[in-house]
């Protein structure tokens, strides 16, 4: 991979493994069933729709493969997975509308 | 025993259906990171060290964009802070197991596993120990065994994908599905909706401090609006 030697790639993913196991580990291992502090698990509740969200914008709105320029036909398929992902909560679905919306748009000249 | 080998039978029945997003996500993982230049120990590497798809195409993602290693290590642990919920709910059921079981568990602690033995138990309160410990390992050989295999296919094929098409797409769509199904009530939405914003406008903040930031300006919108509408 461009920029990342082979040890410094190895060193992410052995710390990345580490690292996740230790949070998987942390309330079932380390400290017994102890109850967790509510405003805790509140802020928990949300990691998941809020940093998938952030790193995704930037992505959708000015993507690599286009040189960072906005691309109508990515915007628009992105904007539909979305929405089809809310609506029917099933993630193969929202997989499946964005790729196709995208070589459909592409396939029409947008 | 035969109490447990039943449940353990119970859970993989009950993780089938997701044989249909494993599959897929575990070789598109395999693509993006062979296509990102990965070989394929390093791109299995992930799948079986790491074992939490949205944290891998996370990682992937920032390397490609020269993030520092800090930055990668931190983003990527932080989409994985749900984990640790997870841990605390699974706790009065799974905490009594012994030593051994509770790493296994941890290691598969994953959002299908989670997901599936928790129902599970809030469903029948009158399961063993070991029952439940039976159905946790049941979702986890059907939900964890084949990641690594559809790594293992998708990084043999990425190799072959011609250039043309645009893969680059496959890792914002995934993503969406990752959290799209999850925006189940209106904190969550709002907690979204904040992180977007604040993705937009804090682009300019270096070393990709932006994601960490974002993420948590939408957890304490989310956080806060719930306890709002709680009271």
């Amino acid at each position: 991979m461009t920029g990342w030697s082979d040890a410094t790639i190895w060193t992410i993913i052995v710390a990345l493994g580490v690292g996740t196991f230790t949070i998987r580990f942390s309330f079932l291992g380390l400290l017994g069933d102890r109850d967790l502090p509510d405003w805790l698990l509140r802020h928990l509740r949300y990691t998941a729709v809020a940093i998938l969200p952030a790193l995704v914008t930037p992505m959708v709105l000015w993507p690599n493969a286009t040189g960072g320029q906005t691309d109508p036909a990515r915007l628009t398929a992105a904007i539909l997975a979305l929405a089809v992902g809310y609506w029917t909560k099933n993630a193969i679905a929202t997989i499946a509308t964005g790729l196709a919306a995208l070589f459909a748009l592409q396939a029409l000249g947008v | 025993m035969a109490s447990s080998t039943t449940a353990y039978w119970r859970g993989i029945r009950a993780a089938l259906p997701f044989l249909l997003v494993v599959a897929p996500f575990g070789m598109l993982f395999g693509v993006v990171g062979t296509e990102a230049g990965l070989n394929l120990a390093q791109v299995m590497g992930f799948s079986v060290v790491i074992i939490a798809g949205a944290a891998q195409f996370t990682a992937v993602q920032l390397m490609q964009e020269q993030a520092p290693t800090l930055i990668v290590l931190a983003s990527a642990l932080a989409v994985n802070l749900r984990m640790a919920m997870y841990a605390a709910s699974l706790a009065p059921h799974l905490g009594p197991a012994p030593g051994w079981q509770r790493i296994l568990i941890a290691y598969f602690n994953v959002d299908g596993t989670y997901a599936l033995s928790h129902m599970e138990y809030e469903a029948k309160p009158a399961l063993t120990l070991s029952e439940k410990v039976g159905f946790y390992m049941g979702t986890a050989t059907v939900i964890c065994f084949p990641w690594y295999l559809a790594t293992w296919i998708g990084a043999v094929l990425g190799a072959s994908i011609p250039a043309g098409l645009s893969i680059d797409f496959a890792v914002p769509v995934a993503f969406m599905s990752f959290f799209a199904p999850a925006l189940r009530t209106l904190p969550h939405v709002a907690a979204a909706v904040t992180a977007i914003i604040l993705a937009i406008l804090l682009q300019g903040v270096p070393y990709s401090l932006w994601i960490l930031l974002a993420g948590a300006g939408g957890m304490i919108v989310g956080a806060e609006l719930e306890r709002r509408m709680a009271k």
